[in-house]
């Protein structure tokens, strides 16, 4: 008999009113007895719904038998031949709208803690003796891939598994993409995201940091020059938005990619560091996607005592992940919902002091679907702040669409790119929100695993 | 890493180095940029590229000792590894259809404005160079604008060297005197540049600045480098670091540069100490 208690085990956190001032892990994970007893109310199903709703296809309920069983070793395989990230993919994607959205225990009670589960496993997998993967017999093909997040990391690792020479050229000094310098150490510790890096170097990836390719290579010398017969974009929607707004360039006012890359990337939360960072005291974060959690809740821990979300729709539009926000809430970060920012306002040493709102009520749905957000007259006010971080969005980055003869792209910037990735130039594939605009780690990988197969195909009805 | 191929100290504040990168050293042009970092956990900054010698696979970087990691670099010897250097970042100078130019450098500045010198030179256009510096200790890079200029000029606010007073002051001698220049080139410090331009735009002459805010990553992730230029919002490291001088708030840009100034200073005293007592 399956265990039919409603409700997923408990994931153990730290109190906020103690992780509110420190970088550590928020959620702690499922011990062994915990995981064991959360996989006995998976119900096997014959048509298995929750693996549908993984953009990878991870075999969800026979890794879970494995967990049960306590197999660990077995259900990290499983996980293993489709997903290149667990740890990190257990930690950050948005189950409830993936996997556990379709999970039949979700009909009456709470679904499968899928999701912890996966993350169990990778971090008892990590945790064990050193066991490095076996490196491929090499199939004597080379394939460049640009960028070294999600979508990169994942079609390097699937390529090499297929016996391909990957190389992946990344312009920052770590690879990771957004896992490094996006998404804080209190929700994805870096040491996780090096442990799965370092996998995938020992599947025999060579990765090449600080090389901003349509810099110093352009996509035609890799191909043509250094013998990489195909080339994979996986480099992201990096590319901050403003609201052009009076008073945007006033000192204070950071695009949460800067915010996020000084506190993660650069470590600035440490007292020794290098790299300086404002330890402002009221904090206005306008936006209310994960990036504005993330920023919200760093700010936070940098030491404020007034941190506010400004978001110009209510509260049921928040994009954000429920559990980033209910965190969020719990640390004591204020949200105020249909505020609209008008002006930042400075000193005379043009620092901010202040921001002025508008209210905004719901009118009619938009092209998106969502009631559009309509200014209300004459409501506008000032709240006292002394730091802005703008985190309205992101779009990709054009210079390799500047560099790249006969890459087509979308007016917003995104590349074009088939189901299968592949582009508008022949042996050139896409993939990851450098296509899609941004979007999920999850959906990333996704797009780097299917990009990874037409790459192979491409591959082997060209050398026939 | 980066070998260190060669360390010159041309004075008391300013440092050269020739770093083995001959990817970076094959692409680079004129203007453009490289970020590097002196230690494994030390924090980026922007240098601009100040020469490439192709054959040697190197890439020349002129520096001031100004804070804690151009101090950290300092310290570094020929055979030295810099853990993370990469570039060319940013676009190179316009320089293209030019016929006469007057090159104004500042300070360090002359060690950007240099390579930009020697292009135009190169190119066939008539090169005039004004080079300001604070005293004779501080002069660089003589012999070589020497050798890739019509008119060579320095200046010292202090008259040490060459002529006394600043560098708009020539500059505006020329530019009355009837040299109808193409464009002026300013390269140096932002005040100085913004001078510069006011010196120009009364006569019309077109003015190209290059300027040098607070970066990170210095590929247009950030937005950190964000300038006001003729109203809008621009990346210097992606959209500059030229622009043109009659468009770009010098204002802003001194007060943007100055926002981690308190920080600043506690790091440089803080890196002075222990490399004192390193020396000890």
């Amino acid at each position: 008999m399956p265990n039919m208690t409603p409700k997923k085990a408990a994931m153990p956190t730290q109190p906020p009113e103690e992780r509110r001032h420190n970088f550590r892990e928020v959620a702690l994970g499922y011990s062994a007895e915990t995981a064991m007893e959360e996989a006995t109310r998976c119900l096997n199903c014959r048509h298995k719904p929750c693996v549908s709703g993984c953009p990878v296809h991870i075999e969800i309920p026979r890794f879970i038998e494995q967990v049960k069983d306590g197999d660990f070793g077995k259900a990290y395989e499983i996980i293993s031949r489709t997903s290149s990230l667990p740890a990190v993919c257990g930690r950050v994607c948005p189950q409830e709208n993936q996997c556990e959205a379709r999970c039949v225990r979700g009909k009456n009670g709470e679904p499968v803690g899928i999701g912890r589960l996966e993350r169990f496993v990778a971090d008892w997998h990590n945790a064990q003796e050193e066991v490095k993967p076996e490196k491929p017999v090499s199939n004597g093909h080379k394939v460049a891939v640009i960028g070294s997040g999600p979508s990169g990391l994942t079609c390097a690792g699937d390529l090499a598994k297929m016996g391909y020479e990957v190389t992946v050229f990344e312009a920052l000094h770590l690879a990771g993409g957004v896992l490094v310098y996006g998404i804080p150490e209190f929700r994805l510790p870096k040491s996780i995201v090096q442990k799965e890096v370092e996998t995938i170097q020992a599947l025999g990836v060579k990765i090449e940091t600080n090389m901003v390719i349509g810099r110093v290579l352009s996509i035609d010398e890799l191909m043509d020059e250094q013998g990489f017969e195909a080339v994979f974009i996986g480099s992201g929607a990096g590319l901050p938005r403003f609201m052009n707004i009076k008073g945007e360039n006033l000192c204070g006012v950071y695009s949460a990619n800067e915010f996020l890359t000084r506190t993660n990337l650069m470590k600035a939360y440490r007292e020794e560091s290098a790299t300086p960072i404002m330890h402002a005291k009221r904090v206005a974060v306008v936006g209310g996607g994960n990036v504005a959690m993330d920023a919200a809740r760093s700010a936070l821990r940098l030491g404020a005592s007034e941190v506010t979300v400004v978001y110009r729709r209510s509260e049921e539009e928040l994009p954000a992940r429920a559990e980033e926000v209910s965190h969020a809430k719990q640390e004591g970060v204020v949200f105020r919902m249909l505020s609209n920012p008008v002006e930042i306002l400075g000193d005379e040493n043009e620092f901010v002091t202040g921001m002025k709102i508008q209210q905004m009520e719901l009118g009619e749905p938009d092209a998106s679907g969502r009631r559009r957000p309509v200014p209300v007259e004459g409501s506008e006010y000032v709240i006292d702040v002394d730091a802005v971080i703008m985190a309205i969005g992101t779009s990709p980055n054009p210079l390799l669409k500047f560099t790249t003869k006969g890459l087509e792209t979308k007016s917003w910037g995104g590349i074009v790119a088939d189901e299968s990735g592949q582009t508008s130039r022949e042996g050139v594939f896409a993939g990851g929100d450098a296509v899609t605009g941004a979007a999920t780690v999850i959906l990333a990988m996704g797009e780097g695993k299917t990009a990874a197969a037409a790459i192979d195909e491409y591959i082997k009805n060209k050398s026939k | 890493m980066y070998r260190i191929l060669k360390k010159k100290v041309l004075n008391p504040t300013v440092t050269l180095m020739e770093v083995e990168a001959p990817l970076i050293a094959a692409k680079a042009q004129p203007g453009q940029f490289i970020i590097l970092r002196a230690d494994k956990d030390g924090e980026r900054i922007p240098l601009t590229i100040s020469g490439c010698d192709k054959e040697r696979g190197s890439v020349r970087i002129i520096f001031q000792l100004v804070g804690a990691t151009t101090k950290q670099l300092g310290m570094l010897n020929e055979g030295d590894m810099i853990p993370d250097f990469v570039g060319p970042l940013g676009n190179p100078t316009p320089i293209d259809g030019l016929k006469k130019v007057c090159v104004v450098g500042g300070g360090v500045g002359c060690a950007i404005a240099l390579p930009v010198a020697e292009k135009l030179h190169e190119n066939g256009c008539e090169v005039h160079t004004i080079a300001g510096f604070r005293n004779k200790d501080l002069v660089i890079l003589e012999d070589e604008f020497k050798a890739c200029s019509d008119k060579y000029i320095l200046m010292t606010d202090d008259g040490s060297a060459g002529e006394k007073g600043v560098v708009t002051m020539p500059l505006e001698k020329l530019i009355g005197s009837g040299e109808n220049y193409d464009m002026v080139i300013a390269i140096g410090p932002l005040i100085m540049m913004k001078f510069v331009v006011k010196t120009t735009k009364p006569h019309g002459v077109p003015t190209t600045v290059s300027m040098n805010p607070i970066m990170i990553d210095g590929t247009g992730m950030c937005g950190g480098c964000r300038l006001t230029v003729g109203g809008k919002t621009r990346f210097a490291c992606v959209d500059g670091p030229d622009f043109d001088g009659f468009e770009v708030d010098f204002d802003e840009a001194m007060k943007r540069g100055a926002m981690y100034r308190d920080f600043e200073r506690h790091a440089y005293e803080k890196s002075c100490h222990l490399l004192n007592k390193e020396v000890e």
